[in-house]
């Protein structure tokens, strides 16, 4: 309890709360597991910063007592990177929804993935547009239905960490709120890597997901979500017709690369000399 | 007449469907979401009659829209606040492209912060886009000026702005008579304007050109635009001989001897509607249609009634000189022989009028400060 204590005094805008989120929303765990993730880095507070666009997922900067920056949505990566390449000592954070990130936003993921600047992102992916009350996303399964897919969604979702990859992230992993835990550790580890690093967070939205598609409630979609759910390391010793409708978890893949942020200025310094 | 209980925003989404359009394409943002689902529900159930897209972001809404109108489709998105801002080099775009888009703008404040509530900023930074722009102030008037916007346009060939206010008409549920598509049907046929891009034949669309070609082309659209007053009025006798109501492109109550008038648009007008009985010897006017400027009849409305003073109640400010509504009105009727005195109360992000504030506005003399600006929340 005194760890819960001193993460919520430390963390948290207390003033702020209650938060918006919906019962049974997953986004209060994902908030949580990034709490501590920055707890266990170690980072001075002050060097830390939170950027988010738009939607449920990016209302969490408003509760995190960091320096944070609410904005415009589909534009956190942009805002992050301007940040980044101002103050390269800071530690930055920028958390997104799949519609945030894969939609309006695609193109700065695309391109902060290519740069490899050394930006921590952390997708919570509910599979829906849910601030808005529930229109289908890029990584809305095919099939399932939203209030713009009322017969079931026709288009094909992105793999966002396929995508990182083809972009350039020099760091992906992937975590489920039904595993916080794990889900910390892969934070921790997505910040401490150099370069872009892509953390998927899936989380599970009962209430404008979940009911359309009649995948139960909160604790039904977190029980599915660990069921489907295998770890990186066994699935490497799983054949692949088994891993069909499997989600992978862990780190998918890690390499080193040039970061940009760290490449602009020593380019700087040389031309100076 | 078959009267629902809808919303504003589904009954845009009625009104689109009972017009017929080959081509929806939208991204949901508060407050307009609630037109996309009824779009997306009306095409479940297969009653569209045309494509339903929901796009990665306002801005390929429109450029969806954009193309499918150059194949000569008719078509039709809605937005609100940054999704309208998102949309801004497409916005010019179709209409220097002449194509017959309508969109529904449902007014929110633009941040940063960030804000919901019905400031009207959104549809006015995009005033000089060339795109008409009707404000609406009931569910009912946002249905009829939805069917009148399509016949506008595709007379035109200029793209309309259909614009209320987010909740106060968005999510406002009203009597609303919803006539059904084949007496639709008789106001407003398939669209029969030209296809700029057809099969089987080559050509290039908007390349480069020259600066005296572009202000020709300007001009053209300058023009055709102002013929929208008159060609309003003929649309709506059109309109009241199907369906028994008419609009007119400026509304006025102005009771006789009344030398002080209110203008404004949108809901606010309907609360000062409802404030009238209240209030002794005002007028009021509301202005549907703000691009065209109807600038002549707003002239003539005041000297007719030798108004003395005009209140604007602006639910927008342009930083660094106040109110919008006020400012055109003041050009409007600059150089008339006694023009009457214009003062301004700024709503900016979407206060809320209340009859307390108006009162204390109409008690205020403008010459306490140069251009009589006040501000509402100074009125409570």
């Amino acid at each position: 309890m005194a760890l819960i204590e001193h993460l919520t005094q430390e963390y948290l805008r207390t003033k702020k709360l209650p938060h918006i989120w919906c019962p049974g929303c997953g986004n209060g765990i994902v908030t949580a597991a990034l709490i501590r993730a920055i707890e266990r880095t170690g980072y001075d507070q002050r060097d830390v910063v939170i950027v988010s666009g738009i939607g449920c997922s990016s209302r969490a900067a408003g509760y995190l007592n960091f320096n944070t920056l609410h904005t415009t949505h589909g534009r956190a990566l942009a805002f992050a990177t301007g940040l980044k390449m101002a103050r390269p000592e800071l530690k930055l954070f920028v958390i997104m929804g799949d519609g945030d990130c894969s939609a309006i936003g695609g193109n700065h993921f695309i391109h902060a993935a290519r740069r490899n600047i050394d930006l921590n992102a952390v997708i919570i992916n509910n599979h829906i547009y849910g601030m808005t009350g529930g229109q289908h996303s890029p990584l809305t399964p095919t099939g399932m239905k939203a209030t713009t897919a009322p017969r079931g969604t026709l288009e094909r979702p992105f793999d966002l960490l396929v995508l990182a990859r083809g972009a350039g992230a020099t760091f992906a992993a992937r975590g489920i709120a039904a595993q916080p835990r794990q889900l910390e550790q892969l934070i921790v580890r997505g910040a401490t890597h150099k370069g872009f690093s892509v953390v998927e967070a899936l989380s599970p939205c009962p209430i404008a997901y979940g009911r359309r598609n009649k995948l139960g409630g909160a604790v039904e979609m977190l029980r599915s979500m660990k069921d489907s759910s295998i770890s990186v390391e066994r699935a490497a010793e799983t054949e692949d017709a088994e891993l069909k409708d499997k989600t992978i978890t862990g780190v998918i893949y890690s390499f080193d690369a040039p970061e940009y942020a760290e490449e602009y200025y020593r380019s700087i310094s040389d031309n100076k000399g | 007449m078959p009267f629902e209980l809808i919303s504003g925003s589904q009954a845009v989404a009625i009104a689109v469907q009972r017009v017929g359009v080959d081509l929806v394409a939208a991204y949901p943002i508060t407050p307009q979401t609630a037109i996309v689902e009824t779009l997306a529900s009306i095409d479940a159930k297969g009653e569209l009659g045309g494509e339903f897209v929901s796009v990665e972001s306002e801005y390929a809404a429109l450029a969806f829209c954009k193309g499918a109108a150059a194949a000569g489709a008719r078509v039709f998105t809605a937005t609100s606040s940054h999704g309208l801002a998102y949309m801004h080099e497409m916005i010019h775009w179709c209409s220097g492209a002449r194509l017959p888009i309508v969109m529904v703008n449902v007014n929110r404040a633009i941040g940063a912060p960030w804000c919901l509530d019905p400031d009207q900023g959104d549809s006015l930074s995009q005033r000089d886009t060339g795109w008409l722009q009707i404000y609406c102030s009931s569910a009912q008037e946002v249905f009829d000026t939805v069917l009148q916007a399509f016949a506008l346009s595709e007379e035109l060939l200029l793209p309309s702005m259909v614009i209320y206010d987010g909740f106060y008409i968005s999510h406002t549920y009203e009597a609303v008579d919803v006539p059904e598509k084949q007496i639709v049907r008789r106001f407003i046929g398939p669209p029969v304007f030209p296809a700029q891009v057809k099969p089987g034949s080559l050509g290039n669309l908007h390349g480069l050109t020259t600066s005296e070609t572009q202000l020709g082309l300007i001009r053209r659209r300058h023009e055709d635009m102002l013929r929208a007053p008159a060609l309003f009025d003929q649309i709506n006798d059109r309109f009241a001989q199907i369906f028994g109501r008419r609009y007119k492109v400026i509304d006025s109550v102005i009771p006789p001897g009344s030398k002080t008038v209110i203008l404004t648009v949108g809901a606010t007008a309907e609360t000062v509607r409802w404030c009238l009985p209240k209030l002794k010897d005002i007028g009021l006017i509301q202005l549907r249609m703000f691009r065209p400027f109807p600038a002549e009849r707003l002239g003539s409305l005041l000297k007719a009634h030798e108004v003395e003073r005009v209140v604007v109640i602006d639910r927008n400010c342009s930083v660094g000189m106040g109110g919008i509504f006020a400012q055109e009105l003041r050009a409007a009727i600059y150089g008339m022989t006694n023009p009457p005195a214009v003062d301004d109360l700024i709503l900016a992000g979407g206060v809320d009028l209340t009859v307390k504030m108006l009162e204390n506005m109409l008690d205020s003399r403008s010459a306490e400060s140069r251009v009589g600006q006040k501000w509402g929340t100074d009125l409570q």
